[in-house]
Order: C-alpha cells, then structure tokens, then sequence
C-alpha cells in the first residue's frame, strides 16, 4: 500500500503551512516518507547527505525548545546548514516587520524557513512573500502539522491504522493548534475525534467541526482508544476558564485511576512539554500505555520527510516554470 | 454675477421632496435656482441624459487620519476621495491622534476641510477626554465650535455611568450622540467574528454579542434620558433586534450600517487577507440578510462607509497585529447598489434617501433635498456604467479594499458642492 502509493503520486508542495487543506494521500505520503528517515536516527553514522549546500532557517517568534531542536536536528542530519533566529514577536506594529525580517534573511541566500509565530496565519503570510519554502512550525491557535504529523506516524505505529479508532483530544482545545491539525490529519485519516474539556476552553461554533464534543472525560475515558492530553498553556488563557488547578484536575486529569477504567490497550500521548499531576499524573506519564517519548523521537523523522518533501517541491515547481 | 450651470435631461430624484422625473436642473451661484423645465441661457450646459441627478451624498462615517497619521489619509486626501464617490458631506471621527476631544480639535478639522475646498465637513467630537471612557470631554465648547454629534468610535464607553452622564449632558447640546457598540469584556481580544471561521483558523473572535449587550445597554440609557442616540455601523441580526425593538418603543434612535456588513462574511477572511479585518467584524450570511431585511423594512437611517484607511504596509502584518479598517470611499455607491438595488431591497429613490436626507437628519443638518432655494449638492449618476474597482487609482492615500477587482455597476459622473463642479470623472 505505501510503496503504491509513493508509485503513483507526486509531490509537488513547496510549502507545509497546514493539514487543513492537504489530502489523505498527501498525509500518508510524509508519513511513508518519514519511515525511510526513521533509520538514519538508528545507524551509527547519523547523516544524510540529503539537503547538502541547502540553508535552513528557524525563525521562531515564540518560545519552544523541543520543535526548534527536533528541526535543527532534522536538517543538520539531512546535512543542511541551519541559522538559529529567534526574536519575541510584539503584537503592535512597532519594529521590523515579519516580512521583512524574512526578506532580509532571503536576501542572504536561503532555502527552507521553519517559522514558529504567535499568530495565526503567520506561515501562511510569509510564503506569500519569500520565494523559500516554509514550514509552519506552529502559528497561533491555528495549526502545528508537524506535530499532528508526528502524532498519526506514532498511532499508526502502534495501532497499525487511525481508521475506526476512537480518539479523544482532552483540554484547551480553543487556544491549541495542536488540537486543530490533529482534527484535520486524524479525520482524513478516518479515526473518530472526541474532544473533551470544559466548555469554557471550547472554541466557538465547535459542533460544525467533524468531531464529537463532551464535557465530561469520564463519559467517554471506556471508548477511546487513543487519548492525547494537551497541555494547559496558562499563558494563554484570558478570563479564567476553570476556577482552579485542581478542579480542572479532579475532572479532566488522567489520573492512574482513570486509566483502571480504559481500555486496557488505551494510547497515552502528549504533545509536551507536560505539566505533571496538572492534566497527567506522573505514573500514566511514564506507564506502559505512554508514547510519549515514541512522539519525540518520531517527531525527527517526520520533521526530516518534510524538510526533504518540500525542497523536492521547490525544485518540482521551479521545473515547471 | 452668479454663474449659470443647466444639468438637462436627467433622472431627478430627490427623495425627502418624492421627486423622481425626468426634469432640468438650474444652477445659479451656490443655489438650487429652478427645477423643470428651464429655458434661459446658460454659462453651462451639462447633458445628464441617461444619468440620476440626485442630492449630494452624505456619509456619517469617515477616518481621514488628520491630525496625526497624515501618511494614511489626510483631510485634503481624504476630502477628494469623498467627491470622487459623490459625497458632498462627511462627518469625520475624532479618533485621530491627538483624538478631537477639544473645541480646538474641532475647529482644526473645519479649516482643513474649507482649505481642501472639495467636500463639507462635520465633525464629530470625542464623548470622552482623550477617548478613555472615563471623563466627559468638554461636549459643550466642541458643540459650540460646530461639533454635530459625539462619539468615542474604535470602542465603545464602557462604563455605563459615564455613558448615562454623555446621554444627560447632551439633552443641553441638541447634538446626537454616536455609539460604536462594543462591549471589550467579551470582544477586546478579538480580530474577527467569534464564529465556525474563526474557530478554524485559530483566531481570537469577537461574540456578536459584544455588540449587542452595549446597544441593548444604551436603548435602556436612551429610555431613561430620551436624548438623541445613533447606533454606529451595526453589524449583527441581534442588533436588528434591538433596533427594532427600540425604534417601535418611539425612541429617537437611529442607525447606520456599512457597505460590508451588507456585502462580505467572515468566510472572505479563509487566507488571513488583512484587507478584511474590519471591526466590527464581517459576520454571517445570515446577518447580511437581517440587514437588509432591515433596510427594507426603513429600519436602517442612514447609509454610512466608515471608510478607514490605512498604510499598505500595516495592512501586511499579521492578522493578530493589523489595523482594522477598509478605504471604500471612492466605491460605496456601486458597493450599495450591488448590495441594496440588484437584489431588489430598495430602489433608486429609497437608496438615496439613505445617503441624503435621511443621514443629514441623524446630524441635525438641513441637507439632502434637492428643491428650489436649497444649496446645489449635487451628484450626477451614471446607474448603467460597469466597471472594474482599481484601488491603485483612488485619490485616497491608502488601498486597503478588499473590493479591488470587483465588477460593479453605478459610478459617480460628476458632483457639485455649494454649485461648484469639485469632481468630474474622466
């Protein structure tokens, strides 16, 4: 089935802005690309020389340690040059505009720009205006494909397919970006989406959204077959949308208890950094249900099939031109 | 002696005196002189055969930057772009920087404006010192220095005491006092409708509610004081609600909408396009029904663009971090009628009449009519001319129009002010 499909399609994105509007096909092509990558991270020699002579730069707005490393890991095993740029964005229009910071590191010869912004649409702006691949490597609360990427590779790795499976999104789904790319790829990819959280950290008109919603985690915990616990991000939240720590906890926290209830073959992941005894306890973090850690390490090879898909992309597009 | 100007031929329509014919127009010096036939000789004579000759166009509702962000729009600018579009007034906001708080501010405004020698221009003045919500600015000198009406637009007065105090002390000022209905509790963070869009492209909304508790909020204040209120651009079927509620309780409340909350949704915002960040947001297809539903029914008084220009260069930020605001001045009239005429909401005498008499009765201004003696405002249609929008050529600083490249319908030919050929197209 991948080898058909690699086969028959042609990767022409220059771009990974989004899984919104990408194809199941699209979606499972990085993903068998990102299964040749996996090796490279085992071998002894870790380096191909995939992406030599080419420049990669992380522009990162926001703060973000595991992304940026797993993308400068990605691109220097591929051998590609990396530039570390990281600046705190402002919201006012005071300083150096986004575009013209990347047009000033274009002018410098890029190739790839892995953008990471507090604003939706970021990534989308840029390509608009920089001849050089982006990647979106999170824009606001609008999408992250990376980790929704790396999300389906680790669930297709350990179920074997995302289709029929039950898969529950638990916390703040309004101000998660991951929780949106997440819907797009595991949807496409046939798996049923249940979020859950209270209805304060619910966007707004979330029913028209192909998912099932609940407020109640323990209403559907026997269901799931995969759970994902987004973080809280406290630094994202306005008003206070639950009354304390500890409430959000006692309600949607997966505790050890909880998981005596799940199915027995239950997938824990988390898109990290967590916030231990907060929406996970420690011993369903480090259990034998947690991929946590498979997340990470698989968040390389993903990251590396699409540094490679996209500068594949830009030379497709420059053939046709 | 006076100059002679004859407009032959065309379409009179001059709503507020139920005219539409076919009918001369004679102009003499500043002046209407006679309306009919005329048979004397002229300095000029203007063939309008095929085209609407109609009152001069009022829009309450423009941002012309001066003073302060004279590099998006100046009233100079600003003043040409309105009789490019036929406007013969605009009422000018006093969110500029400074903001117009102060009878200097307003009086700054009027000489620019008699300086540009294009279009007249009214001034609304702050409700509060420096825009704050928390003061009275000084209502009573700005008034006495020409202010027609008062308003905070780019937010709304929070607090409902300071808005209760405006609504008092207006009572002594027969100025109308103008709301931009916006409750920041639930809206200050948002950039766009709080909708299924905004939900998908993980952007902070604003509820249409925020709009509606403050209007609901100031139709109580307006029951208990029954002072003169002008809801700004509505925006939502709710307000429709409200409005209509209010206007059957014979309160003196009117309101005013824009050309696109009766033209785009939110749905246009699908790749970030800044040029269609507005606040308020562009809602739902079903509130562009409510709106027009409610134009239909005489609900809406006045037809207003609240044009708002900005730099290009703004305009290419972030959704998060640009401006609100769209330059429309140049292209509102064929923005109504593909709005309001082609669907068949109103026809041409009762569009006009949102852009003439009617807005000048929201300010207190006796303009908008087209009878013998009236000052010669004057905007000469062609209803029948297509064409496509070319924001590069507007004669507004700033083109932040998410309409460049629409065909429309309806362009202005030529428009007098006070009797006095100011725009002629080319």
């Amino acid at each position: 089935m991948a080898k058909q499909n690699q086969e028959k399609f042609r990767w022409d994105r220059k771009h990974l802005l989004g899984l919104k509007d990408m194809s199941r096909q699209e979606i499972e092509f990085i993903l068998d690309t990102a299964r040749g990558f996996e090796q490279i991270s085992t071998r002894s020699i870790k380096k191909a020389p995939t992406l030599r002579g080419k420049v990669v730069v992380n522009l990162f707005f926001e703060d973000s340690t595991r992304t940026r490393n797993s993308f400068t890991l990605a691109a220097r095993r591929l051998s590609a040059d990396v530039v570390e740029f990281t600046k705190k964005s402002s919201s006012v229009s005071k300083g150096e505009t986004l575009i013209d910071t990347a047009r000033n590191l274009e002018a410098m010869g890029i190739d790839i720009v892995v953008i990471r912004h507090n604003a939706g649409g970021a990534a989308k702006l840029l390509s608009r205006h920089i001849d050089a691949c982006v990647i979106n490597a999170g824009d606001g609360f609008d999408e992250h494909p990376t980790q929704a990427l790396l999300d389906v590779y680790t669930i297709r790795e350990v179920k074997g397919t995302l289709e029929g499976l039950k898969i529950g999104i638990v916390g703040d789904i309004a101000h998660s970006r991951v929780a949106r790319s997440n819907i797009w790829a595991m949807t496409k990819l046939g798996a049923e989406i249940i979020l859950v959280g209270p209805p304060t950290l619910m966007p707004a008109q979330v029913s028209r959204l192909p998912v099932r919603v609940s407020y109640s985690l323990d209403a559907v915990l026997e269901e799931l077959d995969v759970i994902n616990m987004l973080r809280i991000q406290f630094e994202r939240l306005g008003s206070n949308p639950f009354p304390s720590v500890r409430e959000y906890s006692h309600f949607f926290g997966l505790t050890v208890d909880r998981m005596k209830r799940a199915k027995p073959d239950l997938t824990v992941m988390h898109p990290g950094p967590i916030n231990r005894g907060l929406e996970i306890e420690s011993e369903v973090a480090d259990g034998k249900n947690s991929v946590i850690l498979r997340q990470v390490a698989n968040g390389l090879a993903i990251r590396m099939a699409v540094l490679f898909l996209v500068n594949q992309g830009a030379t497709e597009q420059a053939k046709k031109v | 002696m006076a100059e002679k100007i004859l407009i032959r031929n065309g379409r009179l329509i001059d709503p507020a005196n139920k005219v539409d014919r076919e009918a001369d127009l004679l102009i003499v010096g500043e002046k209407v002189a006679k309306v009919g036939a005329v048979d004397i000789e002229c300095d000029r004579v203007i063939d309008a055969h095929g085209m609407i000759v109609a009152p001069g166009l009022i829009d309450l509702h423009v941002h012309f930057r001066e003073p302060g962000d004279e590099e998006e729009e100046t009233i100079a600018s600003g003043s040409a772009a309105a009789v490019a579009g036929g406007f013969t007034s605009v009422v000018c906001m006093p969110n500029t920087n400074p903001p117009i708080d102060e009878a200097t501010g307003v009086e700054f405004i009027h000489r620019m404006g008699r300086q540009a020698r294009k279009t007249f221009i009214y001034v609304m003045g702050a409700i509060t010192k420096n825009r704050q919500g928390v003061e009275l600015a000084e209502m009573g000198l700005m008034a006495g220095a020409g202010a027609i009406g008062f308003t905070d637009d780019g937010a709304g007065v929070q607090n409902t005491a300071v808005m209760l105090c405006a609504l008092k002390y207006a009572a002594m000022l027969d100025c109308v006092v103008a709301q931009h209905a916006q409750d920041d509790s639930l809206g200050r963070s948002g950039v766009m409708n709080a909708g299924y869009n905004s939900t998908v492209l993980g952007l902070p909304g604003i509820d249409p509610l925020a709009e509606e508790m403050m209007l609901w909020r100031d139709v109580q204040l307006v029951r208990k004081t029954l002072v003169r209120y002008h809801a700004q651009h509505i925006s939502t079927a709710g307000s429709v609600k409200i409005i209509r509620e209010a206007k059957e309780m014979g309160l003196p409340i009117t309101c005013e909408v824009t050309p696109h909350h009766l033209l785009l949704t939110d749905d246009a915002i699908a790749d970030y396009d800044t040029n269609y960040k507005v606040n308020p947001p562009l809602r739902t297809q079903a509130d562009i029904e409510a709106l027009k539903q409610a134009v239909k029914e005489g609900l809406i008084d006045a037809l207003a663009t609240d044009h708002a220009p900005h730099l290009q260069s703004e305009k290419e930020l972030e959704f998060l971090a640009a401006p609100f605001g769209i330059a429309s001045l140049e292209c509102a009239l064929a923005l109504y009628i593909e709005a309001l005429i082609v669907p068949g909401v109103l026809d041409w005498p009762g569009l006009l009449a949102l852009m003439t008499y009617r807005p000048a009765a929201v300010i207190g201004v006796k303009k908008g009519t087209l009878g013998e003696g009236d000052l010669a405002d004057i905007t000469i249609i062609d209803p029948d001319a297509e064409y496509v929008i070319d924001a590069d050529k507007f004669v507004s600083k700033s083109r932040n129009c998410p309409y460049h490249g629409r065909r429309v319908k309806g362009r202005v030919e030529k428009t007098f002010v006070a009797g006095e050929l100011r725009f002629s197209a080319v």
